[in-house]
């Protein structure tokens, strides 16, 4: 590897010493001759401590909170700061062909990361966006914390070091066709890829690439463009991958053509996480039509075979006797009565003041991706090689290569973009279930959950319990506090080591003291859960809870879902706020602009309020909701039209979702993001939940688990993205969950007359569940 | 094993499976042919939404057996040539897709219904029941009726 000192980061700068091009890995593409990687850590946005703004125009009014500890510093930070070091490794490359190429090491899950790195790219270099491909990077453990996609900070980690990587791939260009026609490089200049001299000669970037690594330029001065200057970041821009997604070219997991790799499903236990004693009839089993081989995994029986279909009727051939599992004495009930019991005591006494008090259930819930855990492994005696959509494939190589008995560098993780993520993706459990039954099998294997083992056996986004007492003296709030209990989020997925790595940059001692304890879980509540009001007395914790009778190290399997803590706790204070203005009287919108800390959350208020035409009046049975949030550092506020006629089906008819990041870089793709968060918000406070009974979700399917169809979705959103404003860039991929959580149950709320508190609103069980155990028939006619 | 013909996105293909064998994974594992998409495998996501004879159906709830000498066309088969579809293109304008993976489905639904009638109203638009988990729902209505003006 190419060795590069660090630079002095103040003027931009960035210094590179010659030895010649350097690779990502030892595959790389001899045909492709320039590649750069950045020094480490360029341009460098320090952490600034204390609040945005006083709001000195409501603060006299309001009784303010003191700054929380995720203002100053909050969870993607941690993973800004764990990825700096490694920043240097990462390489973009220029071919012959004048193609730019980056591979990205990050996840592409639907959120549009890849699309908004090749704009950054194709803005710095001058090249049309089509000459960029950004595929992802196979797991690169040198790149330690730098391959979590998580915390929805990608653009945040990657935007100053990728322009300058890219500014800096440019410069070369330049001065290589400066130095071949013996002209000053600043009187050259670039248009699409190619360099122009004032004489009319000219060069491709494909044509000067071999060139321009050889070139020894010591004193390369770089600097990525002003922002003023920007022509397509900042632009709306359509996803690069959109055609072949509509012409069904874009390949997923299952569909990556690994000679040999054949159709595998698993019978898995009745509940989750039972184990497997016994199996009966794998000979048999091996017999039947199509069958090519059966074998047991910790999870389950797995049998490979040509079709999934043929699979499937194995899976359902087998005899097998299972071990219970971790929760089998547990259904919703009893986990929340055990959530409810683990809550510690308010500090804030009852007395003297008039209080909201207020208990929120949040049951489990599936991250329900369309497509199923999935991955391809072919695995050998001394190599793997496994293709699935890894959200922390570093982590998963790790782990995967320790149960097989290999070296971690002879296991490759392929990363493939996932259909769907939602915080699902961080575990890997689909692909060491694949390399295990490929080992075993002794052939590449294709493995594939059905939708119904997806439902009932993937690990869920925790159930949870909300206790919030808020109250109120003298016409003012005077204090706000919240507990939350939880079962246990799993953190064994890699950020738990981010979070150890970062902790000594963390501002305050609690968090650092949680991570320090391994309480990752209580880290990450504190760096992200924060009350966005003057409240007065704030407090909050999280207490987390395991749930089972203790067989697993874990208790009960979780995962994270996006937004993590936020949607359900924050979207509970969004409830709890409409409550407190309608105790002082106040109208919601004006109750939170009075009480927000900072004018960029009053201007998403008021231009929410603006174009959604906030207290127009509403027929019967029709109430408008608003909810307001702050995450990442951006501030997204929305507002809901609710049609509750029927109060068994009520539908958001109409939406206007208002989103400042700071500095947006595709606005199409961040309103492509509130639209996803919307529906995923509305899904899960209206209909989607699921209902665990003596161990096992009874749900097992989405004709089972409701998540919206185009039939509950708006039939009109108002999709505004604010203007760029202080320069610093916030996060998209979750925090538009909580604003439309909480307008969705204030609308509600308005509309029925009825206090939302236990979620989802409507979640009778109103089907018949498929048995346990058998995997389901194909509906045939 | 029984062997079944018939045309695949315009070619002739011939298959031995048997006759209760899915189409989908005859289109996918034995024919490579992976645009249509896995979700639920018991016609409830519509994921896998293809066309039979021009008529939308959903390949994991059909049987193989059942499509002998008929015509089947998947999300592969939709442009002609290099010339897309209008509904193809209508999504890229209105950049619906998100991860992508419901929208083979969801554009192969939006083709059968604008077969059907050539301005469907917000409750037609309603009817169609594939998941998009990424939530892409607005765009996909906005994105058929801009396809039904170019097509009406
Ligand atoms: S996979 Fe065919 S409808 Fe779900
Ligand atoms: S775009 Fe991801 S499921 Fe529809």
């Amino acid at each position: 590897m190419t060795k590069f000192p660090t630079s002095d980061s103040r003027d931009h700068t960035v210094s590179f010493s010659e030895s010649g091009p350097s690779g990502s890995s030892g595959s790389m593409n001899r045909r492709r001759f320039l590649a750069y990687a950045a020094a480490t850590p360029v341009l460098t946005v320090a952490i600034r401590l204390g609040l945005d703004s006083a709001a000195p125009a409501t603060a006299a009014a309001v009784v303010p909170s003191p700054p929380d500890p995720s203002e100053v510093f909050d969870i993607a930070d941690a993973i800004v700061y764990a990825s700096k070091p490694t920043m240097g490794l990462v390489v973009l490359e220029v071919g012959e062909d004048g193609q730019v190429r980056l591979e990205l090491p990050r996840q592409e899950m639907g959120q549009g990361i890849t699309t908004a790195m090749a704009m950054l790219i194709a803005e710095e270099m001058e090249v049309p966006l089509d000459h960029v491909d950004v595929p992802l990077a196979d797991g690169r453990p040198e790149l330690m914390f730098n391959q979590m996609t998580a915390g929805s900070c990608t653009l945040r980690t990657f935007y100053d070091p990728l322009r300058v990587l890219a500014a800096t791939a440019r410069a070369r260009m330049i001065a290589t066709a400066g130095r071949q026609w013996g002209v000053a490089p600043d009187r050259l200049s670039v248009r699409d890829g190619v360099v122009h001299a004032p004489d009319g000669r000219n060069a491709s970037y494909g044509s000067l690439s071999a060139a321009a690594a050889k070139l020894s330029l010591p004193d390369l001065k770089v600097s990525p463009k002003p922002e003023s200057e920007h022509k397509i970041v900042g632009t709306s821009t359509p996803r690069i991958d959109g055609h072949d997604i509509v012409t069904g070219r874009k390949q997923f997991t299952t569909d990556v053509a690994v000679p040999g790799a054949m159709p595998t499903m698993l019978r898995r236990p009745p509940t989750i996480q039972g184990t497997v004693e016994a199996v009966h009839n794998a000979a048999e089993v091996e017999q039947l039509p199509g069958v090519i081989g059966v074998t047991t995994v910790p999870t389950g029986v797995a049998v490979m075979a040509e079709t999934f279909e043929r699979a499937r009727r194995g899976v359902n051939a087998l005899d097998v006797t299972f071990g219970p599992g971790p929760i089998d004495g547990e259904s919703n009930e009893s986990i929340m009565q055990q959530l409810r019991r683990s809550i510690v005591p308010l500090a804030v006494p009852e007395v003297g003041a008039q209080t909201v008090d207020a208990e929120f259930e949040w049951p489990a819930a599936n991250n329900a991706a369309l497509e199923p855990e999935c991955a391809v492994a072919d695995v050998g005696s001394d190599r793997a090689e496994i293709w699935s959509g890894f959200q922390s494939p570093i982590v998963a190589q790790q782990r995967i290569a320790q149960e097989l008995g290999l070296t971690q560098d002879q296991v490759t993780t392929h990363v493939m973009p996932a259909g769907g993520g939602f915080g699902r993706r961080v575990f890997w459990d689909a692909a060491m279930e694949a390399a295990l039954v490929s080992q075993a099998l002794g052939r590449p294997a294709r493995v594939m959950w059905h939708r119904t083992d997806d439902m009932r056996h993937a690990r869920v986004r925790p159930p949870t319990y909300n206790k919030i007492r808020a109250s109120v003296l003298g016409g003012q709030v005077v204090s706000y506090e919240q507990r939350v209990a939880g079962a246990a989020t799993d953190f064994r997925q890699g950020l738990g080591e981010i979070l150890t790595y970062s902790a000594d940059a963390f501002p305050t001692v609690g968090p650092r003291k949680a991570v320090g304890n391994d309480l990752f879980e209580e880290a990450v509540f504190t760096l992200m859960v924060s009350s966005p009001y003057n409240f007065g007395a704030y407090t909050k914790e999280m207490i987390p809870v395991k749930v089972g009778d203790g067989s697993t190290s874990f208790g009960m399997n979780t995962t994270s879902y996006r937004s993590v803590p936020c949607q359900t706790a924050r979207g509970c204070e969004e409830i709890v706020a409409d409550e407190l203005a309608a105790l002082l009287g106040m109208d919601p919108v004006d109750f939170r602009r009075a009480h927000v800390k900072d004018d960029r959350a009053r201007a998403v208020l008021d231009k929410a309020a603006e174009v959604a035409g906030w207290g127009k009046r509403m027929p019967a049975g029709f109430a408008q909701g608003v909810g307001y949030h702050l995450e990442s550092r951006s501030h997204h506020a929305c507002i809901v039209e609710l049609d509750a006629r029927d109060t068994e089906r009520p539908r958001v008819t109409r939406a206007t979702s208002v989103l400042d990041v700071g500095k947006p870089i595709n606005p199409l793709g961040l309103q492509a993001q509130m639209l996803g968060c919307l529906i995923d918000a509305l899904s899960l406070t209206l209909t989607a939940g699921l209902h665990i009974v003596d161990g096992l979700p009874l749900e097992g399917s989405y004709s089972q688990y409701h998540f919206a169809r185009q039939d509950d979705s708006p039939l009109e959103v108002h999709n505004i993205v604010m203007p760029p404003n202080d320069g610093r860039m916030g996060g998209s991929g979750e925090v538009g969950m909580a604003a439309p959580t909480g307008a969705i149950a204030n609308a509600y709320a308005k509309a029925t007359g009825n206090k939302p508190r236990r979620f989802p609103l409507h979640f009778p069980v109103d089907f018949e569940p498929i048995p346990p155990g058998k995997l389901p028939e194909p509906a045939f006619p | 094993m029984p062997s079944y013909t018939f045309t695949a996105n315009g070619e002739n293909v011939t298959v031995d499976a048997a006759d209760d064998e899915p189409l989908l994974w005859v289109l996918r594992d034995m024919l490579g042919i992976t645009g249509p998409k896995y979700g639920c495998g018991i016609n409830v996501c519509k994921a896998c939404t293809s066309l039979l004879d021009g008529e939308a159906v959903n390949p994991c709830s059909v049987k193989v057996s059942t499509v002998q000498g008929r015509e089947v066309t998947t999300i592969e088969g939709l442009a002609d040539g290099d010339t897309l579809h209008p509904v193809q293109q209508a999504w890229l304008e209105r950049d619906v897709a998100q991860c992508g993976y419901c929208q083979p489905g969801q554009i192969m639904a939006a083709v059968a219904l604008l077969q059907r009638t050539t301005n469907p109203t917000d409750a037609e638009i309603d009817e169609i029941e594939n998941v998009c988990r990424c939530g892409t729902y607005v765009r996909i209505r906005e994105a058929i009726k801009s396809a039904a003006g170019k097509l009406g």
